[in-house]
């Protein structure tokens, strides 16, 4: 099972909501993040005052599916959740050790 | 007939007062809104807490003391009789002797008065925001609304030394908003910038105002409440050269308004590349401030150009303040201080003399700053009027009201698991 974490800029979420729910993935949890990358923020102006905005608003989604999905929901967010300029995001992809279902207690994944 | 028509006119000027001075009162609430809108969200309820405190701080001190000094029975020119409490009121019979010549009721000059004087305090609030703590700030409003505002109030309007020396000011350049801004910056430069304000080699770090819609509010209170500041300064509408008289102020101070509006908004795109909201709304201030001294002699056109260059110089100012690391968060310094001077210059356009004008600048302006930077002083010394560096970083609300304008957006409480018990 692998946990795929992605950073994406926040207009995108339903783009790439609909697009992993048309190739099967059935669950996501998604937390607003602040982030930045190599090219950093912007400037802003306030009574005269330059101020730099590092941490740009982010979502970032944790999605778990079994090893046979991973790929596809990979080039589905690849997909969908580019721009093309900068601050697209990134994607992370962990092994997942364990996965349990509350309601009923299935493991592995049954529970995905 | 002659004796209902002198009745008449004297509760229409009676109603005039109230009502203006009912308007200017709501500019209380103006300042409240402009200065919640430009402080940051953990500063909030305190300059809440502040403004409304100093509002009923200035009517008591004001009631007891501060009338009287201000509009005493008899004083040398420089310093007024001292006498308490409010005298009793004109009955009918005096008023029909007088053939008209006693024209209002004097509770209705007081109240007029009174919300005066809190406007000047409310100057005040803006600028020390942020970092002084409440208490030791009402205590200076105390000293602010009974002796500072009221001996200066007495020297022009109350008839004392600059009033017989030709000074002019209408409605208050000087008396109201140099004096409150003065007071502020002396308070401002004994307190000390807000921390992280100002950085090495002369670098400003802006600190985003929570609420812009609430300052555009309050600053657009303030604007109907000018007309009652300017409007009910010509004292007496009931002819008809009176109500011309007033109808002229109306337009001019509007006109003044829009002017430093749209002064300060091209000003700021010029030299911003950027529309500030905020610099548009001290413009609006700066422009009603500039207009103040003599809302009545110039055309409308001339108005309009003496409020728009009141929006000019309050972005100057405000740049410039900020240069010489004097923190005024509001930019009150600027918009009521500079601006006032200016106004009280502008007089000598229309009427009067260049010379006493700044002859009655120096005098308020120094009287005010000396008095001010002593007793501001004294209350540093013996009770502190900044905040700890910790309480500054939690923000006041907490240090000072206990409690959280925005609960529901605050870092505490994205982590607590309940805030409104379900049971």
């Amino acid at each position: 099972m692998k946990l795929v974490i992605a950073v994406i800029k926040p207009f995108k979420l339903d783009e790439v909501r609909e697009a992993l729910s048309a190739i099967g993935v059935q669950g996501i949890t998604a937390t607003e993040v602040k982030g930045f990358g190599r090219q950093k923020g912007h400037t802003e102006l306030y009574r005269g005052a330059e101020y730099v905005v590092d941490f740009l608003p982010k979502v970032k989604l944790e999605i778990a599916v079994n090893d046979d999905l991973a790929d596809k929901t990979i080039e589905s967010i690849l997909a969908t959740a580019a721009t093309g300029k900068i601050g697209d995001g990134k994607i992370f992809v962990l092994e997942i050790q364990e996965a349990i279902r509350v309601r009923t207690g299935e493991k592995g994944n049954k529970a995905l | 007939m002659e004796t209902q028509l002198v009745e008449l006119a004297y509760a229409l000027d009676t109603l005039y007062f109230l009502v203006m001075g009912a308007f200017v009162m709501w500019m209380a609430a103006g300042f409240t809104m402009l200065e919640s809108g430009l402080v940051r969200a953990k500063n909030t309820a305190e300059i809440l807490t502040k403004n409304i405190s100093l509002y009923s701080i200035a009517c008591i001190m004001y009631m007891v003391v501060g009338y009287n000094l201000m509009y005493p029975a008899g004083g040398s020119g420089i310093v007024p009789d001292l006498a308490f409490f409010l005298g009793g009121d004109n009955t009918s019979e005096e008023v029909i002797k007088s053939g008209g010549d006693i024209y209002y009721s004097n509770m209705s000059d007081h109240f007029f008065q009174v919300v005066f004087v809190a406007t000047a305090c409310s100057i005040i609030s803006g600028a020390v925001a942020e970092r002084m703590r409440l208490w030791p700030f009402l205590l200076f409003c105390v000293f602010m609304t009974s002796v500072i505002y009221p001996i200066q109030g007495y020297w022009k309007w109350g008839g004392g030394f600059l009033d017989a020396a030709g000074f002019l000011d209408f409605a208050g350049s000087g008396v109201v908003h140099l004096c409150g801004a003065t007071a502020a910056l002396a308070g401002v430069m004994i307190l000390g910038s807000r921390s992280g304000k100002y950085g090495k080699e002369g670098k400003v770090f802006a600190m985003p105002g929570s609420n812009l819609p609430l300052a555009t509010l309050g600053t657009f209170i303030l604007w109907l409440g000018w007309f009652g500041f300017n409007g009910g300064s010509e004292l007496i509408i009931s002819n008809v050269s009176e109500a011309n008289a007033v109808s002229i102020i109306f337009v001019n101070t509007n006109l003044a308004a829009a002017g430093g509006v749209m002064g300060a908004l091209i000003l700021s795109k010029l030299m911003f590349g950027k529309s500030d909201l905020t610099m548009a709304l001290n413009g609006a201030i700066g422009g009603l401030v500039s207009i103040t001294a003599e809302p009545l002699a110039p055309t409308p056109g001339l108005a309009l150009i003496i409020g728009l260059i009141g929006g000019l110089i309050v972005v100057f100012s405000i740049i410039s303040l900020d240069k010489m690391r004097i923190d005024d968060p509001v930019g009150a310094i600027s918009a009521h201080g500079t601006c006032g001077v200016w106004g009280l210059l502008a007089v000598a356009l229309t009427t009067g003399s260049l010379f006493t004008q700044i002859y009655g600048i120096l005098v308020i302006f120094l009287w005010t700053f000396i008095v001010s930077l002593i007793i501001w002083s004294i209350i540093n010394m013996i009770f502190g009027l900044r905040v700890t560096a910790e309480e500054e970083e939690e923000g006041v609300d907490i240090s000072e009201c206990g409690l959280e304008a925005y609960p529901e957006f605050s870092k505490s409480l994205e982590s607590a698991p309940s805030v409104y018990p379900t049971k």
